[in-house]
């Protein structure tokens, strides 16, 4: 600590060079929170994710619609507590550009398969007597200003309806909240059996069912049932946990983890190489200073820390900066694609992971001129000096 | 004169230049007593400045021992002289190699940050020792607010603030004018005579010398002696 006055002047030498070099960091670490945000949201697929439930989907592809005459038959395997169907309607509401997700849904079974959502019992009753209501999530209320009662057009980007439009119009009977923090209410749910009669493709399908499983049961021996159940079908099926369900369909917009993770690494590659150099050139202007610490007494080793020092401080200014602007930055984000991409947020584990980068890239920034700076011989740097 | 605060014996010290073998000192012997005040001339390249840095364990000799105050420096690891330089000796260099980052004051307190010292008390030594040579009231200013000979008064005062017995001068005047390099020189006589440190100061300059108690000289990495004036 008796030495961190001398660092800290050291830094200060270049003003500029020094105040670049952090800004190069800010812009990393910045970079680094906003993108792991968007990442992790996409890899936790947001909303409803539980391990006591599981997904069927058509085994090639999560586009393809399966039977709905499977339903009974998955209901029908022990351990399958309730069976709930969903469908991607693929719509919006006003902006292309804002799309939130919609379900066809049974009203009774969705809300039971999903005891988390809270939805007021008399609205529950009012969507079930109207067959083209919809119920909306809290923040879709709150995103769009929508109220009980207003009628909405949503533009199916998939389905039209049988006299070819591709506007559908639904009335709100109800709005529902969730208890689970990390829950996202960004969804309208629209009811199946207007959905069935009304669509152009026809009835007798859905896009995927979920189930809750019964107290004890064994979820794998349950999944490898369903898949047995429909092998050498027209539709096999795949049965999955939620969270890889969620992982997959995030999967549609690209492998986004490794997309992150290539801009990230080619970021702070970059980003070694500048602080690497600001280093560098540090210790070359300082040869002869560094000659007069050793002179006085500074051992190799302490000179190296010194000069080690210097490079991880430079990051952990930049890099909490980065940290502190990309929290603020995500806190945006995440309000502005909430009915998109639910749970965009600054984890902990970003920010530890942050720290670890900040001491990781100062440590390899540096550790190359601080050993050049270790290793100098007091009489030939005086003499170059 | 008291017994001898630094010898050499034997000593040499070869360098080698891609193939060519160069031997800057040649099985030298000296003997500097405690308290003395001792110049060392010669023409570029006899050695001077290597028979210095051997005084100041930076450097090691090729053959030869080389003990100041009783500890054999030749046989010293890099870590050991370190530690022995950072209480033993103080150098002061022409071109003054101040940090030019750090005030004056700083800069005198570098060598106190080896120390278990607290900051307070590395402040009030620092104090000291800029007063002893007549700088307490530009404590505060960086090198470049300095002239050339406060400069060196700031690196004379880096150099005796752990309070050194050896104080080595690599052409200390070298870059000043006539009058300034007296006044650096009457500071470095006052050092030895009331202050008791020993002196060792390599210069070229010949009036620089007479302010010493004895001159040596090198030619060709031998010694030869003769009085002062």
């Amino acid at each position: 600590m008796k030495y961190f006055g001398l660092i800290w002047r050291n830094l200060w030498r270049k003003k500029i060079r020094t105040s670049l070099t952090i800004l190069s960091v800010l812009v990393a670490f910045l970079l680094f929170t906003l993108l792991n945000a968007i990442g992790q949201a996409f890899n936790t697929g947001g909303a409803m994710t539980g391990a006591e439930r599981l997904v069927v989907l058509d085994k090639i592809s999560l586009i393809n619609f399966l039977p709905l005459s499977y339903k009974n038959r998955i209901a029908a395997i022990p351990g399958v507590a309730v069976v709930s169907q969903l469908s991607w309607f693929g719509g919006y509401y006003q902006d292309p550009k804002k799309q939130f997700p919609q379900f066809p849904v049974v009203p009774d079974e969705y809300f039971a398969m999903y005891p988390e959502l809270v939805l007021p019992a008399e609205q529950l009753e009012a969507w079930k007597k109207n067959r083209t209501g919809a119920v909306i999530g809290k923040e879709l209320a709150e995103l769009y200003d929508l109220k009980i009662g207003d009628r909405i057009p949503i533009q199916s980007t998939i389905f039209s309806t049988k006299d070819g439009s591709r506007t559908w119009e639904f009335d709100i009977e109800g709005i529902f909240d969730t208890t689970d923090p990390k829950g996202g209410t960004a969804v309208l749910l629209l009811r199946h059996d207007y959905f069935a009669e009304a669509n152009s493709f026809g009835d007798g399908f859905v896009g995927w069912y979920t189930l809750r499983l019964e107290d004890g049961a064994d979820p794998v021996a349950v999944a490898n049932a369903i898949d047995m159940e429909f092998a050498n079908s027209a539709n096999e099926t795949e049965t999955s946990t939620e969270a890889a369900f969620a992982a997959s369909f995030a999967k549609q917009f690209g492998n986004i983890a490794l997309i992150v993770m290539l801009i990230l690494g080619a970021v702070f590659f970059t980003l070694l190489l500048v602080a690497g150099n600001t280093m560098s050139q540090s210790v070359r202007e300082r040869i002869a200073e560094l000659a007069v610490l050793k002179t006085v007494g500074f051992r190799d080793g302490t000179v190296l820390g010194i000069v080690l020092t210097e490079s991880i401080v430079i990051m952990l200014i930049g890099g909490v900066l980065g940290l502190a602007l990309g929290w603020v930055l995500a806190q945006g984000v995440a309000a502005e694609m909430a009915a998109f991409i639910p749970g965009i947020t600054v984890s902990p584990q970003i920010i530890l992971t942050g720290f670890a980068l900040m001491l990781g890239a100062g440590i390899l920034a540096g550790v190359f001129p601080a050993l050049k700076a270790m290793r100098l011989t007091i009489v030939d740097a005086l003499a170059r000096g | 004169m008291s017994e001898a605060l630094a010898e050499l014996k034997g000593v040499s010290r070869v360098y080698q230049k891609g193939k060519e073998r160069v031997e800057v000192l040649h099985e030298l012997d000296l003997s500097i007593p405690d308290g003395d005040f001792v110049a060392i001339m010669g023409p570029s390249g006899s050695g001077k400045t290597t028979l210095l840095n051997l005084l100041g364990g930076l450097d090691k000799p090729s053959g030869g021992t080389v003990s100041v105050g009783g500890a054999e420096l030749s046989s010293m690891s890099n870590s050991q002289l370190s530690n022995w330089r950072s209480s033993h000796v103080g150098f002061v260099f022409q071109f003054y190699n101040l940090l030019p980052v750090l005030s004056a004051q700083k800069n005198v307190e570098l060598p106190l940050l080896l120390t278990n010292f607290s900051g307070k008390e590395r402040a009030e030594r620092a104090a000291i020792a800029l007063d002893i040579v007549g700088l307490a009231d530009r404590a505060k200013h960086l090198p470049r607010e300095l002239s050339g000979g406060e400069e060196q008064r700031v690196a004379i005062a880096r150099a005796i603030v752990s309070d050194p017995n050896l104080l080595l001068c690599d052409e200390p005047t070298g870059d000043l004018d006539r009058a300034t390099a007296d006044e650096i020189l009457k500071l470095l006589q006052i050092l030895n005579r009331e202050h008791g440190k020993t002196i060792v100061m390599v210069t070229h300059d010949a009036q620089a010398a007479e302010y010493a108690t004895r001159t040596l000289h090198v030619d060709k990495g031998k010694l030869e002696s003769k009085a002062a004036a």
